[in-house]
């Protein structure tokens, strides 16, 4: 059993990263939803794999066994959370794609090339174009 | 007074200024007066105590965990020290009002200035060294603060920056160093650091710690090779000039190598790293001076110079030579901030700082001529001043050293040399002379207010000269012991009698006046003379690290998302096989489950719908059925492996995940173009492989170990009924045990959903809203938007489904379900509503305010957090008991239960609202609202037959 279910969480994570490798938005999406099901299957098996033995109280069962409830809490929380991170999203690729008529993720070149660092001589010079009249006052030197 | 309140002084007077600025600059500076009056008070009222070699002490514990402590101690350094710093910032705040135009906003100034004194005072009071690296990091911020005052200059900001880059910068490597010496010594507080030296010399990490902290003391203390951020950094307005980068910032790396002087002077090490620095910075400092004509820009070498002959003393590690470095410091306050406080009235009223354009000033300006005088005379050492008697005890010491003493002679006396030069210089050319015909401004001297603060400081000067012993000797036993840690009596004289320091002294003297004589050819060399601009280096530095960064950034990041991604996931993938192949996981414990068929055929299901997703990830809308699939066989997999409520939860995530996904794929294109190359794809799918196979094999590594260590949840088993009141332990985890983590991730929950509210809002608006509006869909509608059979159904389904809602809600605290899966399931039950009849037929029939349930959910949650207050209870403790209704049998109410329904609230107005916000989408690009319920209303027809 247990094999399975590693086998499962590689899968489905293998498909998850392959997705997200993707550039268009939805693959990108139904990459993460993927990676989610991977890492809460993951998480879940971290309480090991029991077979018949919820964590609910049983008061009449001579000798109950219980499963580790703690991770099924944190995995519960996870699947809602990542239902609302899968949202938000969702919401954004669709507003990007409305927005710009584009649907990559990649961000296009002009918005990514920074222009070129400038020095402070540089700044100083195109002042001093602009300005050609101002003069240094003097006396305000500092050594160096 | 506390040794806590005086270091809180002068925090809290820096609030005054701001409220108090519309009052006047008098107020504002009276204020700040008051404060730093009352503080130095409150340390002098220690004075006898120390001088009867108390240590006054007093703090609290902060986080002892870590070994951080607000720990004080006032001792004889800590007084000297605190002395200077609250005196003299006494003086500069009245100095301060007078100096600042009336344009200046002044009120930041103090308050600027006041930030910085109790950062200060705080350094050198404090006892513990993480509590010291805090009042020294602040030290950095303010006096940034401080030197950029004038922000309008450009001179002003680059100089903040350059001191706080270097600066900073060693105080990053000091918080490194003093971890080690902490480690090494086993505390933190200073009082035990200083009493391990032994273990501290003796350990093989000493040298690191030294060479780390030394970086840091260097830095601040503004020592080669970190000299060159002092000279820029006088673009500040004078007053802070005279304060910081005379007396008191500049002098907290020394403070620190004296404070520190017991555990790690001594060595070797110490020795040869500290004096030569001290020396060389000494010399160069002195030899710089020597051809700056900008008035502050020589001061302020004469500064790093003068730091670097106090360092050098310390370096020596004799209790003779920290008995001088004390004396030295001392005197190097006094005279030095007399003469920038001197610098800065010539520039008040002689509208220039240059000497080159000063000159005969001594008819002009008398009063400022004698105390400049006095002060300047005292830095070149010229008896009986002050400045003689701490330079020749500097003599005395570097004649008697073991090692390199004649090398040390030899530049000691070159240095006291160039010393006396710029010295006379500052004199000469300053106030001696012929008078000039104009100035840039017509000097006279000034008012009360500028010229008291110096010329008090002047008195001091010659007083100290006079009657060392009386004047100052005290102070300097007393921080002498403090230092050396043991009791020091020190006996200045003016007079030695002809020994080897007095023949050095005349020869700088005699030497230092002939160069004056030389100055002009000397001058002209030096502007000749090729020499590294410590300021075009820096800013090359800084802008080649700059670059370097960029094409690093670029090289990982290209604005490509794939690509910063597959470097993310390579990393993880290769950090996670470097763990496994360095640690060892231990044997395997665990027998594996016997495989049923009916899992078997799950997982077969599983494993094809994944595969098939990927290859069809194209066709999108079969992709996400497939998601579906896979989503759905995890619930059953939850199920089946004793997880009930994960199940529940997975299931009816699945379903609201699948309608939204569905409702934007509406919008978005049906189908994805082949783009990428084979290439490209083929690096994708190797390193998702490689990514699953380690996940998959980090799975089963795990579950075919037992737990390492025992669960924690062996706890939550035991007690889920006894102090929770339910049997659902996982329910009772999640409302009770750690309901606080569930409060946080519904709140969570509550803000995605707002924020998708939000996004919506926009893309409703502007240049997104005609594009909707034209919107042309892809795809034909159907024929039947709201057939007659979904209506009927769902309307059949929707009592049943809200019943099963409530008692899914009712019954979480002991059986499987609870808010969360309560909260989905009426969400779905009223979005099949939305699906059989149209967004907004149903809208109007039930207007349930989204955002409401949001908030209500959360206030819910917390108002039963706060209920156990009134229990006397922490927040968030629950507690339930039996009650009895006629006719019903004997239940259970538990307060989790109104944690439950905050839960329950907020899931449902979450995923409602952003379900919502995608249709007003779809309404806003032209959907048509449905006046009947149904496409075919039977009634309608009905009516139509009669």
């Amino acid at each position: 059993m247990e094999i399975l279910v590693a086998s499962a969480i590689g899968a489905m994570t293998a498909a998850g990263v392959y997705l997200i490798l993707r550039i268009r938005t939805f693959a990108v999406v139904l990459g993460m939803t993927m990676l989610s099901y991977a890492i809460n299957v993951f998480l879940f098996s971290t309480g090991r794999l029991v077979i018949g033995a919820a964590p609910i109280l049983d008061n009449y069962a001579e000798n109950p066994t219980y499963t580790d409830p703690l991770p099924q809490a944190l995995v519960l929380t996870a699947i809602v959370i990542s239902f609302g991170m899968t949202a938000v999203v969702v919401m954004m690729a669709l507003g990007a794609f409305i927005e710009g008529g584009d649907d990559r993720i990649d961000m296009p070149d002009d918005d990514r090339i920074m222009p070129d660092l400038r020095t402070v001589e540089d700044e100083e010079a195109r002042d001093s174009v602009a300005q050609p009249a101002k003069s240094q006052p003097v006396g305000n030197e500092v050594g160096s | 007074m506390s040794p806590a309140l005086i270091a809180l002084l002068p925090f809290a007077g820096a609030l005054l200024p701001g409220l108090l600025i519309r009052s006047g600059r008098n107020v504002a500076a009276f204020a700040c007066g008051t404060a730093t009056a009352l503080a130095l008070i409150g340390l002098w009222v220690h004075i006898p105590a120390i001088m009867r070699g108390e240590v006054v002490t007093a703090g609290f514990d902060w986080l002892p965990q870590i070994g951080l402590n607000a720990q004080f101690r006032i001792d004889g350094l800590a007084l000297l020290f605190g002395t200077l710093i609250l005196g003299i910032g006494l003086l500069i705040i009245l100095y301060a009002r007078h100096y600042l135009s009336r344009t200046d906003p002044i009120g930041k100034f103090y308050t600027y200035l006041m930030l910085f004194q109790g950062a200060m005072t705080g350094i050198v009071l404090c006892d513990n060294i993480l509590f010291l690296l805090i009042f020294w990091e602040l030290t950095s911020l303010s006096s940034f603060l401080l030197i950029g005052y004038w922000r309008h200059l450009p001179e002003g900001r680059q100089g903040a920056r350059m001191a706080l880059t270097v600066t900073g910068a060693g105080g990053l490597a000091m918080i490194a160093g003093m971890l080690i010496l902490g480690q090494i010594a086993g505390s933190y507080e200073i009082s035990e650091i200083l009493a391990s030296r032994d273990v501290i010399q003796a350990s093989p990490w000493y040298t690191t710690a030294l060479v780390l902290i030394l970086i840091g003391a260097f830095t601040k203390s503004a020592q080669f090779p970190f000299h060159f951020w002092l000279p820029h950094a006088m673009a500040a307005p004078t007053p802070v000039s005279a304060y910081l980068h005379s007396a008191t910032m500049v002098k907290a790396g020394l403070f620190l190598m004296a404070r520190l002087w017991p555990a790690l002077s001594g060595t070797p090490e110490w020795f040869y790293i500290v004096s030569i620095t001290g020396l060389i910075t000494m010399l160069l400092g002195a030899f710089i001076a020597v051809f700056k004509d900008d008035l502050k820009g020589l001061l302020a070498f004469s500064t790093v110079s003068h730091l670097g002959l106090i360092t050098m003393l310390l370096g020596f590690g004799t209790e003779a030579a920290a008995i001088a470095a004390v004396f030295h410091i001392i005197n190097h306050a006094t005279f030095k901030a007399a003469l920038f406080m001197t610098a800065g009235i010539i520039d008040h009223e002689a509208g220039t700082r240059s000497i080159r354009l000063l000159g005969g000033l001594r008819k002009l300006m008398p009063i400022t001529f004698v105390i400049g005088t006095i002060a300047a005379l005292s830095m070149a050492g010229i008896p009986p001043l002050n400045g003689f008697l701490s330079k020749e005890m500097m003599l005395y010491e570097v004649d008697h050293l073991d090692a390199m003493r004649q090398t040390f002679m030899v530049l000691a006396t070159l240095a006291a040399l160039f010393s006396v030069c710029y010295s006379l210089r500052f004199i000469a050319h300053v106030f001696l002379g012929p008078q000039r015909d104009e100035y840039p401004h017509k000097p006279h001297d000034p008012g009360l207010g500028l010229w008291v603060a110096p010329g008090f400081l002047a008195v001091l000067v010659v007083l100290i000269g006079l009657f060392p012993n009386t004047t100052a000797g005290w102070l300097v036993d007393a921080s002498a012991t403090a230092v050396t840690g043991v009791a020091q009596e020190s006996h200045i004289y003016l007079w030695h009698g002809v020994n080897a320091a007095l023949i050095m002294s005349i020869i700088a003297i005699a030497g230092g006046a002939v160069l004056l004589g030389l100055h002009r050819p000397l001058l002209a060399a030096w502007d000749a003379a090729p020499r590294p601009e410590a300021k075009a280096m820096f800013d090359a530095t800084i802008l080649n690290f700059g670059r370097l960064c960029g094409w690093l950034t670029d090289r990982i990041t290209n604005g490509s998302m794939g690509r910063a991604l597959a470097a993310l996931t390579v990393t993880v993938v290769f950090c996670g096989a470097l763990a496994w192949s360095t640690g060892s996981a231990g044997p395997i414990t665990r027998p594996m489950l016997p495989v049923e068929p009916v899992p078997l055929i799950a997982w077969f299901m599983l494993i094809v719908a994944t595969g098939c997703m990927v290859t069809f990830h194209r066709r999108r809308l079969l992709a996400l059925v497939l998601v579906g699939i896979v989503g759905l066989i995890v619930s059953v997999g939850f199920a089946y492996m004793s997880a009930p409520d994960l199940a529940l939860t997975q299931i009816s995530v699945e379903v609201v995940t699948i309608i939204l996904l569905l409702l934007a794929l509406n919008f978005l294109p049906k189908r994805t173009l082949f783009e990428t190359t084979d290439r490209r794809r083929g690096t994708d799918a190797f390193i998702a492989a490689l990514t699953g196979i380690g996940f998959g094999t980090l799975a089963y590594a795990m579950m075919r170990r037992d737990f390492g260590a025992d669960p924690i949840s062996g706890y939550m088993l035991e007690n889920s009924y006894k102090q929770g009141g339910g049997t659902n332990v996982v329910n009772v985890i999640l409302v009770d045990f750690r309901g606080y983590d569930t409060f946080g991730e519904i709140t969570v929950l509550g803000i995605a959903a707002l924020v998708i509210f939000a996004l919506t809002e926009t893309l409703l608006q502007g240049k997104s809203s005609r594009r909707l509006r034209n919107w042309v869909t892809e795809q034909r509608r159907a024929g039947d938007r709201h057939p007659l059979m979904l209506v009927v159904a769902t309307r059949l389904v929707l009592p049943v489904a809200l019943v099963v809602g409530i008692y899914i809600f009712l019954r979480g605290h002991n059986e499987p379900g609870g808010g969360f899966v309560a909260g989905l399931v009426v969400a779905i039950a009223l979005l099949m509503q939305y699906m059989a009849s149209g967004f907004a037929w149903t809208q109007r029939r039930q207007r349930l305010p989204y955002h409401a349930l949001i908030g209500a959910g959360v206030v819910a949650a917390a108002v039963t957090g706060v209920g156990a207050w009134f229990n006397g209870r922490p927040f968030l403790t629950s507690d339930y008991g039996y009650f009895k209704l006629p006719l019903l049998e004997e239940f259970e109410l538990a307060t989790a239960m109104g944690f439950d329904l905050g839960v329950f609230l907020c899931v449902l107005g979450a995923v409602m609202l952003a379900l919502n916000s995608l249709s007003r989408i779809a309404r806003h690009a032209g959907q048509t609202v449905n006046v009947d319920p149904m496409d075919s209303d039977p009634k309608n027809r009905r009516e139509a037959e009669v």
